[in-house]
């Protein structure tokens, strides 16, 4: 499982990292999500995709 | 299960078909909705779309391309005939279910003082209602806001990022159901970014021939308008239920667990579903924001495949809100609050963190500038009982 970030599109809304605080964060400086997990642990999987699912602007992309 | 049917192609509607496939179902989906557009995301409607930062293009959600799903686009369903598990198309056809998920959302309030059909007067839930918006603020007109909630203070910050004269008209403080006291903050924002906030106030008379020329206010006050955009909330989307037997009370009446009272077979998401939580006393909620239809989706779709082992719908309510460059967000019910505590920054300016309780305890959190700050209320506010989605 891969999470990849469009930083382009993020705009900081942060429902990804309410949702998983394992594997986001948040720069407040430049508005952008920080990916703290790129390829987290399959037993996030679940809450990794309820995040992904949360983003508002679609920024966030699973692969695998 | 070998057919379930989704009503309503809107955001709670297609997470909830995704949720289905999610679980492993993989039986037939039929989901009807009655605009002709797949499904879109409404927040860009009062922000991006209308000055033009959001592309047309990209306010149509992202699908899984394996979701194997039957679109009703532009068919209507005009009523549920339980007995029989059936659906009633506009024009007569019947859809057959074994499981169905209502999520046919909200439509915008209209007031008895404002005539339909009136040119230049609009009510702002819709893609296509976007679209006439958009067009209509093209021709730079004076525009009045009638309704001083998130849409109709997201619409006067589109109109000064246009540079349009607005005037709003509220009859509540702005945006007091969810910032409570904090309201003043946010009247003094919108009125540092030039919008004139008339407060308080109704409207009593919409005047002019082809198109909309003046609105008269209840103190007898006339202001121009070559705009009203009426934006004083919305109302469930459940006249097709009428006669389902289902109860409706401001909402679709569910259960815990968001299958609908009296209906086997039946579950509810999104803006038309109204539920008891378990947090926040128990008592039944409707809540009207992106995240709660996203979420509450998953559960219903859970529920119909599983049953109630599939266990309570409880959510720690968030939302947001975009105006005058600034971010509001919030998680839990601000709106149950008797007391409220500023502990940083000034709710007029552009960061801020506040909590609101009711009888001593944590009810919410509105932030602005601040997202991280959510992180621990969310936590706080959490219940127990609450199961991951998915
Ligand atoms: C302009 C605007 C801005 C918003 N901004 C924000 C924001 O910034 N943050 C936030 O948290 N929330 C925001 N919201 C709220 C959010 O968009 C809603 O909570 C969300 O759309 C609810 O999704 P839903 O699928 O339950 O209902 P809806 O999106 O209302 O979808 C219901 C669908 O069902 C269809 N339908 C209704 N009746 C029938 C029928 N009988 N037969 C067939 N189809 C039917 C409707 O046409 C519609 O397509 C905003 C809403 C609007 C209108
Ligand atoms: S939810 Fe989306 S927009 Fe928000 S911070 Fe995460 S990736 Fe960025």
């Amino acid at each position: 499982m891969h999470v990849k970030l469009d930083t382009q599109n993020c705009q900081a809304y942060a429902n990804c990292l309410l949702t998983a605080p394992e594997v986001f964060d948040l720069d407040e400086e430049s508005g952008i999500a920080i990916i703290l997990q790129e390829n987290p642990p399959e037993n996030l999987r679940a809450v990794v995709e309820e995040a992904v699912r949360s983003c508002p602007v679609q920024a966030l992309i699973l692969e695998g | 299960m070998d057919s379930v049917v989704v009503v309503g192609a809107s955001l709670a509607g297609l997470r909830a078909v995704e949720a289905l496939r999610g679980e492993g179902y993989d039986g037939r989906i039929v989901v009807i909705g009655d605009e002709v557009h797949p499904p879109y995301d409404r927040p860009p409607l009062s922000k991006g779309l209308l000055t033009g930062a959001t592309d047309l293009s990209a306010v149509t959600l992202r699908q899984r391309p394996d979701l194997a799903v039957e679109w009703r686009l532009g068919e209507r369903a005009v009523a549920l005939h339980a007995a029989d598990r059936e659906v009633l198309l506009d024009g007569g056809r019947r859809v057959p279910y074994d499981g169905l998920v209502v999520a046919t959302g909200a439509t915008a309030r209209r007031l008895p003082a404002v005539p339909e059909g009136l040119a230049g007067v609009i009510t702002l839930r819709t893609l296509d209602d976007a679209i006439t918006l958009r067009r209509e603020l093209a021709g730079r007109p004076s525009v009045v806001i009638l309704g001083g909630g998130f849409i109709g203070t997201e619409v006067a910050s589109s109109c000064r990022t246009l540079g349009l004269d607005v005037t709003l008209v509220t009859a509540d403080p702005l945006l007091a159901r969810a910032l409570g006291p904090l309201s003043a903050g946010a009247a003094a924002r919108a009125a540092d970014h030039g919008v004139t906030v008339v407060h308080p106030a109704t409207v009593t008379e919409v005047r002019g021939h082809d198109r909309v020329q003046e609105v008269v206010l209840g103190d007898g006050r006339t202001l121009p308008a070559d705009v009203l955009v009426v934006a004083v909330g919305a109302v469930p989307a459940t006249g097709w239920l009428r006669d389902s037997g289902a109860s409706l009370d401001n909402g679709l009446i569910c259960d815990a667990g968001l299958g609908v009272v009296g209906l086997p077979g039946v579950v509810a998401a999104g803006d038309v579903a109204r539920w008891p939580h378990p947090a926040f006393g128990g008592a039944p909620l409707r809540l009207e924001h992106w995240t709660n239809a996203a979420e509450q989706a998953v559960i219903a779709a859970r529920r119909l495949l599983h049953g109630t082992a599939a266990g309570p719908c409880a959510p720690v309510p968030s939302f947001w809100s975009d105006q005058f460059g600034i971010r509001l967000q919030g998680v839990g019910l601000p709106a149950l609050a008797d007391e409220t505590r500023v502990i940083e920054g000034d709710p007029a300016g552009d960061r801020f963190v506040a909590e609101f309780f009711r009888t001593g305890e944590l009810v919410g959190a509105v932030v602005a500038g601040a997202p991280r700050a959510l992180l621990a209320y969310r936590r706080r506010l959490t219940h127990p009982q609450r199961v991951p989605a998915l």
